[in-house]
């Protein structure tokens, strides 16, 4: 056991914190050609798509390398590496994995390059959590499949160039996992519609998509015919173990003390109250224990063996702090929380109502429900019977 | 970085497996802890002869010259077991000698410690239970090189059985470290039945008892060392919690597979099988931030102390969870006495206020946050 970094990562953790004080000096983000000068600066670097093959473009960065990279943007509070967020995170890892030659030269430059948004085709209307029982339909005619049919909660669909699409190709199967396609969609292709959807805090994040007799050509297809599912999962499971978060978490964990601080109830400093002390406490233990976990995950990954189910344990984590931070800015707040916007006056300052504290649905829900990764765990790691 | 076992360690907590799968099966558990004094001289011998009493104990002073992740490692497995036997306060002492000793106490010392001739323990709360310098009241009026010692130590492990007490008192100048021995001068060690009976407590009353200037330790700083001790304590006792809450997760898991009710394994339901799943993340964030904390003792001296805070916090809320779901989730024959799933609701009752519970170490937490952000 040693949390001590070697010498090499040491030096990289050095590069990485170098590079960081030169772009992102104090002003820095002022000039309005920064994003741009920042996207093609990483870019260089190939911190862009940084665990993927050096081949495809990416930076062929070892999982301790991503770990101590990722940590230190999140630090600095950076950009993102990249703006194809999706691309980045599961398509352009399961085009690596599943694409044709043609695939993975048209598409995964484009990725590193944050040249469109992708969006992905998995829930519907009747299948969430279920989501191996979808039924948007794909039908071989001669060099296309035609698509028709509906998804639903499909983030960034409005801003989307292409979808990542599951459709049912075979209805004749016993087991459902099967018979499941993955197509790769162009979202202006004739008979594509998204219709966005409000959510509550106001935004609309995500949309509905319906299909009307799109036709995809065949070569658009990834993976096999029917062999849909296993290329999602092998995408899902992309995912690494939640490092990433901690620092940005623990920044907003110090952000939610400082409220606490500068805010008076009662007459006096809502830091003073125990209940409030003891929340804030247990979810700076629940940071740490995540980082901790994410570390003794990613030894295990080191070492060669491979991870079962173990990131839905700081995916749950995730979900309760999601939903008790943002509870704990209004409860910091009180009354004064539910003013909307910056110039109601009650509370004097600046208060906005914190984005976590409605829109945690897409941190708690999206990827899996609580419920769905109590099930993982209890299935697939603790051998229990399926439901 | 490495958060994981060593080839070693792996080694220590399989033969520590062994051990309790041959010489500390349920059955002899229960018949040690149904014993008048809770202790077993066979068991305990046999540990010596593993070199467990001395695992912290430098090679020089006849231990096997082992860090505390080792111990975490071995106490984890013990505590699977609920192996009735002082480890945990015998090895609070024997690193308190190590410490804060100096080289002729811990000749003197020591040696006895590691092969178990002695047994050691700690004396360092009062009633009131306040854990640091602010609530050792027990006086120590100068006498010679030494000090008369009178008042009384509360919630001392194993005090029934140890012959080696570490004990803070308060000396004119702040407060001490020293050590007596359960048959010095003044010196009245009482043991009481605790609810769990594994783990034994009890008072240490010292009635003008004279220590020697010998027997002085920590001459330097008494409340550092203090504050030092129980942080390892808390340390201690969650790195046994995250092992007994291992097995009775293992054993309520079992029974959901084993059980069947409404015509299928009730381990099928999700009202089964959901808190099955958030106690395995319980248990997972425990066992990270206790050997966090252990490897912080000798490696990151400067983080003990909130790492042991956060610890033996979320432990602790976990455990008592665990505890009553376990009992709960094998329905009325989990509260019949021959069932091994009481005895760790019992545990869960005795780890959760020792050494500090939940809310105590949260508000330590709290407090770091605060000063942490430097703000008004």
């Amino acid at each position: 056991m040693d949390f001590t970094l070697t010498k090499e990562e040491e030096e990289f953790r050095t590069e990485v914190r170098d590079f960081i004080s030169q772009h992102l000096a104090p002003g820095a983000r002022k000039d309005p050609t920064f994003l741009a000068n920042w996207l093609k600066a990483v870019r260089e670097k190939r911190w862009v798509g940084f665990s993927w093959p050096e081949e495809y473009g990416g930076g062929g960065g070892g999982l301790m390398e991503q770990v101590i990279l990722k940590e230190e943007m999140s630090k600095a509070g950076a950009p993102p590496l990249g703006l194809c967020m999706m691309g980045l995170q599961w398509v352009g890892p399961a085009i690596i994995q599943y694409g044709t030659e043609e695939q993975k030269a048209k598409f995964l430059p484009e990725i590193l390059d944050s040249k469109y948004q992708w969006c992905t085709g998995y829930s519907e209307p009747a299948v969430g959590s279920d989501l191996a029982s979808l039924q948007c339909k794909g039908v071989r005619d001669g060099d296309d499949y035609v698509v028709n049919g509906q998804k639903i909660w499909t983030s960034l669909a409005a801003w989307s160039k292409w979808i990542i699409l599951l459709v049912r190709t075979d209805f004749e199967v016993e087991d459902k996992h099967e018979g499941i396609t993955c197509l790769l969609v162009e979202m202006d292709s004739p008979g594509v519609e998204v219709r966005p959807i409000k959510n509550m805090s106001g935004s609309s994040h995500f949309a509905e998509v319906f299909f009307d007799n799109v036709r995809v050509p065949v070569k658009n297809r990834l993976g096999d015919e029917g062999k849909g599912w296993g290329v999602t999962i092998s995408a899902l499971a992309n995912e690494r173990s939640g490092i990433s978060e901690i620092a940005g978490l623990s920044r907003d964990l110090q952000e939610l003390v400082e409220l606490a601080q500068n805010t008076k109830r009662n007459g006096r400093p809502v830091i003073e109250q125990a209940a409030i002390r003891r929340r804030l406490a247990r979810v700076g233990t629940i940071i740490e224990g995540m980082r901790l976990n994410g570390q003794r995950y990613l030894t295990k990954q080191l070492r060669g063996d491979p991870l079962s189910s173990e990131t839905s344990v700081n995916k749950l984590h995730r979900a309760f702090l999601a939903i008790e931070m943002g509870d704990l800015a209004l409860d910091i707040k009180g009354s004064a929380s539910q003013y909307v916007g910056s110039s109601n006056g009650a509370g004097g300052d600046e208060f906005k109502v914190p984005s976590g504290a409605l829109d945690w649905p897409n941190v708690v829900i999206g990827g899996g429900t609580p419920n769905i990764q109590k099930n993982i765990i209890a299935e697939r790691i603790l051998g229990l019977p399926k439901d | 970085m490495n958060f994981g076992l060593t080839e070693e360690q792996q080694i220590l907590a399989n033969v520590a497996k062994r051990f309790l799968d041959e010489k500390a099966t349920m059955p002899k558990v229960r018949d040690v802890m149904e014993s008048p004094t809770g202790f077993d001289s066979d068991l305990w011998s046999a540990m010596a002869e593993l070199g467990w009493l001395g695992l912290t104990i430098g090679e020089d002073y006849g231990g096997a010259g082992l860090g505390w992740v080792d111990l975490a490692v071995l106490l984890e497995t013990t505590g699977r077991g609920l192996l009735p036997s002082p480890l945990v306060s015998h090895s609070l002492c024997a690193t308190a000698i190590s410490e804060f000793g100096s080289d002729e106490q811990k000749r003197r010392l020591l040696p006895s410690l590691a092969d178990g001739s002695s047994i050691g323990t700690v004396a360092l709360v009062e009633d009131g239970e306040v854990l640091g310098p602010a609530g050792v009241e027990l006086t120590g009026i100068p006498d010679g090189e030494g000090f008369r010692l009178s008042g009384k130590k509360a919630f001392v492990q194993d005090a029934g059985v140890a012959t080696v007490f570490v004990i803070a008192f308060r000396a004119p100048d702040g407060v001490r470290l020293g050590i007596v021995t359960a048959e010095g001068e003044g010196v009245k060690p009482h043991a009481y039945q605790t609810m769990d009976e594994t783990k034994r407590m009890g008072d240490l009353v010292l009635d003008n008892a004279p220590i020697a200037g010998t027997d002085i330790l920590a001459a330097e700083d008494g409340s550092t060392a203090l504050n030092r001790l129980l942080d390892l304590g808390a340390v201690a006792v969650t790195a046994e919690m995250v092992g007994a809450m291992d097995r009775a997760h293992e054993i309520t898991t079992q029974y959901a597979k084993d059980r069947t009710q409404f015509g299928a394994l009730i381990g099928k339901y999700q009202g089964v099988k959901h808190p099955l799943a958030e106690i395995y993340v319980d248990i997972e964030t425990s066992r990270s931030l206790v050997y966090y904390a252990a490897w912080c003792v000798t490696e990151r001296p400067e983080e003990l102390s909130v790492a042991a805070a956060r610890a033996k916090a979320y432990a602790g809320d976990a455990f008592k969870r665990l505890g009553v779901d376990g009992v709960q989730l094998h329905g009325a024959i989990g509260f019949t006495a021959e069932y091994d799933i009481q005895l760790y609701l019992k545990r869960s009752k005795w780890a959760f206020p020792a050494f500090g519970d939940p809310d105590y170490h949260y508000e330590r937490v709290a407090a770091e946050l605060v000063t942490a952000g430097g703000g008004s």
